[in-house]
């Protein structure tokens, strides 16, 4: 197990090191950069700000500089958010889309993992019927045509919940965690049902049956551990997405996250600010995919790392 | 923990609802202000945020003529070449300190220093010495602005510039505090800015709203009513309507077009549409085929655009058709349009279909050129419109090509593939030479490659007269020629689109769109 572990974070650095070589040299190739805007700088202050921020010098100097200041832990100052430094931003935002994401994520497990088990369960019948087609709508409808729905139900018509904001009202989680949840709920569901039905038909359930045990004991014990490994699957990534917001519910809602700094750093040119979170999402899926790829041997004890 | 989390915990453990506090004045302020260091500070989310936190020498009163503020009177000498402003007596910053005339002065000299980096530097070039400070020829020192007594502030200027007072309401002239006076310090975090307008920062959330409280060592603070002003970040505007819908805010950022008509229906007296000192234009460049040394295709290309139409059913009334260039109530300004523009559409189609094939084009030999613009629904749509008028009119083949801003902006400068290009101006002070100035040669921002000596003479010239009747004249002329040459093609003015809540009272519309919050007041809410 210790073996697997370092072996998998040594391949872990060379991935993040990998990543952040490709996005810093996509990003350069890019035409236009942060300095240009749509009114002109006088000659001598650009000079001067092209100075501030060392675009002067050549681009792998650039590269190592950058690579030597991501290990002392800076990540450089923001182009567009002037003043501030762009790990504070990824400070100032993370709890926001940690919190929106961690509830999104229990919200869809819980829901998606319920529904999931009884469409499993009555199978074929009406129950089964009703989440299938819930299930194909939360995956189809995007985020987007969602959310304003959401507001236009529970902000302007009942009147029940805020239209957006993050003042410090709790009902503001509210409509962005649904928007959230949704459709990662829906695969949830499906994932599960399906692997589900496999499972309750697998030898060692059938055994477990044969034994006489009750049924939510056959479930919750025998069914259930090895049905959930490719939930679990997509929950590492999936929650890596989740945690690192995302831009459409944070412009919708008004909500101060992370997600649209990939979006907004990537349009203004803002390289530091894009690489932040280029790393940040990085180390997000590397270390869910090491928790997951853990955690099998858990649900699964044919899975066992040598 | 940070401010947004505190923030969280706070609102769940007393469930309190901040949004409905009473004295706060809630505005949708489009994108998160990119500074708070008004020097370097370019976007109008910052500009409202920063006309609320520091008070120039003036402000500008609604129909753009500057009115005293940290100045309470000024003079200018003879030959129209060195202002005295006079400070109120009664000037102090957020911290209590006194403010001087010396403040100003030091202030101006950190907003030419190359190392601030401010964009908006070179609308001071006026003043004597500026534009050498900035190109980094001589010392910020050299900047011709002296303290001559604690409440005298003498600035001399290289050639007459009748704006320059209206200028001091710009950001790029507040004073900063002494200790935030370092190029590139960073002091615009609260607890840390210190200010001298009607309001001092009281928070920052990055992403979701900066917080004001009223400064109480302000001069007029007695006068303030607005205890609280916080300003929302609402990037997209159709969010921001349904916010506004909820009672959410009180004065939104913009109005989506599509939503017009029924605003129109429903919330008439809250939909506020004003002349804004903005032009919408599509620059051609002249440096290369097929528009080099073809001013009667360019022109063709114009007379066929039924501006009234773009303005009718792509803008849904939110702007005013555009024939000439300076927009219209800019000071000192009469409206100029060129004689066709006056003239029924046939007539006009007629003419151009003259010119265009004057100039060798015709059904079997059409021109081709393209439009290029920024990716933006707006943007899409009048070029649609526009190519579709050109193309049943003269029969041109017009390709659209959107690009992300940055890129767009990358090719434009290069004026290699670009043919037609969309582009905007916004008046950065209230005088005609602020839209004239963007098509002289010597300007960063002439991306058309035009260049005609009697235009620039005639500009260069202009900004040397201190008579304003002989000053307009020659300012007209220059028009003139842009009308007649069509380096570009203007499309329509812009105006400022606003809701204003019910519960909001003073709210004035501007032709800069300038909202002091200082002049607000509000009412008990209706509901």
């Amino acid at each position: 197990m210790i073996y697997f572990v370092v072996r998998r974070l040594a391949a872990a650095v060379v991935t993040l090191l990998v990543l952040l070589t490709l996005a810093l040299f996509l990003m350069r190739a890019a035409p236009g950069g942060p300095l240009d805007r749509e009114r002109s700088l006088p000659p001598g202050i650009e000079a001067a700000l092209v100075a501030q921020y060392r675009l002067d010098a050549p681009l792998w100097q650039q590269y190592l500089d950058y690579l030597g200041a991501v290990l002392r832990g800076d990540l450089g100052p923001s182009f567009q958010y002037e003043g501030y430094r762009v790990s504070e931003l990824i400070a100032a935002g993370l709890p926001v889309s940690l919190l929106l994401g961690a509830l999104a994520l229990v919200c869809s497990l819980l829901v998606g993992g319920c529904a999931g088990i009884i469409a499993a369960v009555r199978r074929g019948g009406v129950l089964d019927r009703i989440v299938s087609v819930t299930v194909l709508a939360g995956m189809s409808v995007p985020g987007f045509v969602v959310a304003p729905l959401l507001i236009l139900l529970f902000a302007l018509t009942l009147d029940v919940l805020p239209a957006g904001g993050w003042s410090g009202d709790a009902r503001e989680l509210v409509l962005p965690v649904i928007t959230l949840a949704l459709p990662q709920l829906a695969v949830v569901a499906r994932l599960l049902r399906a692997e589900l039905i496999e499972v309750l038909d697998s030898p060692h359930v059938l055994a477990a049956r044969g034994r006489g045990l009750p049924q939510w004991r056959v479930l919750l014990y025998h069914a259930l551990p090895p049905a959930l490994i490719p939930v679990i699957s997509y929950l590492g990534p999936a929650a890596a997405g989740l945690v690192t917001g995302s831009v459409v519910v944070e412009q919708i809602f008004g909500i101060p996250g992370i997600g649209r700094y990939f979006v907004q750093g990537a349009l203004n040119r803002d390289y530091t600010l894009v690489l932040g979170v280029v790393l940040l999402y990085g180390v997000l899926i590397v270390s869910s995919n090491l928790i997951v790829d853990a955690l099998y041997g858990v649900l699964d004890p044919r899975v066992r790392h040598a | 923990m940070r401010w947004s989390t505190r923030l969280w915990v706070c609102g769940l453990l007393t469930g309190a609802v901040w949004a409905g506090q009473p004295d706060v004045l809630r505005i949708g302020n489009g994108p998160e202000p990119e500074t708070l260091d008004p020097h370097r500070a370019e976007g109008v989310s910052a500009g409202n945020i920063l006309r609320d936190l520091y008070e120039g020498l003036t402000a500008l009163a609604p129909d753009g003529r500057p009115i005293p503020a940290a100045a309470r009177a000024w003079e200018v000498s003879e030959d129209g070449r060195v202002y005295r402003f006079r400070l109120r007596g009664d000037l102090r910053w957020s911290n209590g300190e006194a403010l001087t005339a010396e403040d100003f002065a030091a202030s101006l000299r950190r907003s030419v220093t190359p190392a601030t980096g401010s964009a908006y530097a070179q609308i001071l070039a006026p003043i004597r010495n500026a534009r050498a400070i900035i190109d980094g020829r001589l010392a910020p020192d050299a900047l011709a602005v002296r303290a001559e007594d604690p409440l005298t502030l003498r600035i001399e200027l290289e050639a007459p510039a009748p704006y320059l007072p209206g200028l001091f309401s710009h950001p790029v002239t507040f004073p900063v505090h002494r200790t935030h006076r370092q190029a590139s310090g960073r002091f615009t975090q609260p607890g840390e800015l210190i200010s001298n307008g009607a309001y001092r920062l009281d928070e920052w959330v990055v992403n979701a709203h900066v917080g004001l409280v009223r400064n109480p060592y302000y001069h007029d603070a007695a006068n303030v009513a607005i205890e609280r002003v916080r300003y929302l970040v609402t990037e997209d505007v159709h969010s921001e309507l349904k916010r506004y819908r909820a009672g959410e805010l009180d004065v939104t950022y913009e109005v989506p077009p599509s939503a017009v008509k029924s605003l129109r229906r429903d919330r008439a007296g809250e939909l506020r549409i004003a002349p804004y000192l903005g032009l919408y234009f599509y620059g051609l460049n002249v440096t290369r085929a097929p528009f080099a040394q073809k001013p009667e295709v360019r022109r063709a290309l114009s007379m066929v655009i039924d501006r009234e139409l773009i303005v009718d059913k792509v803008l849904y009334g939110l702007g005013m058709p555009a024939y000439g260039w300076v927009v219209p109530g800019t000071a000192g300004s009469v409206e100029q349009r060129p004689e066709w523009a006056n003239w029924p559409y046939a007539r006009r189609v007629a003419e151009a279909q003259r010119l265009y094939r004057a100039a060798g084009y015709s059904d079997v030999r059409p021109l081709e050129t393209e439009i290029r613009y920024n990716t933006h629904d707006g943007h899409r749509r009048v070029a649609t419109v526009v190519a579709a008028m050109w193309k049943q009119t003269l029969g041109v083949r017009t390709r659209l090509v959107n690009e992300e801003f940055k890129v767009f902006l990358h090719h434009r400068r290069l004026r290699r593939d670009t043919q037609v290009y969309r582009a905007a101006w916004m008046a950065d002070f209230n005088d005609p030479l602020s839209f004239l100035g963007i098509l002289h040669t010597a300007h960063g921002k002439n991306d058309t490659g035009w260049r005609n000596a009697r235009y620039d003479d005639l500009l260069d010239q202009a900004a040397l007269l201190t008579d304003t009747t002989v000053r307009a004249q020659k300012l007209r002329q220059a028009e003139r020629i842009v009308l007649d040459e069509v380096p570009a093609i203007p499309l329509y003015f812009y105006v400022s689109k606003h809701l204003v809540s019910p519960r909001v009272q003073g709210w004035t519309d501007h032709l800069l769109d300038y909202h002091y919050s200082k002049d607000l007041r509000l009412v008990p809410s209706i509901e």
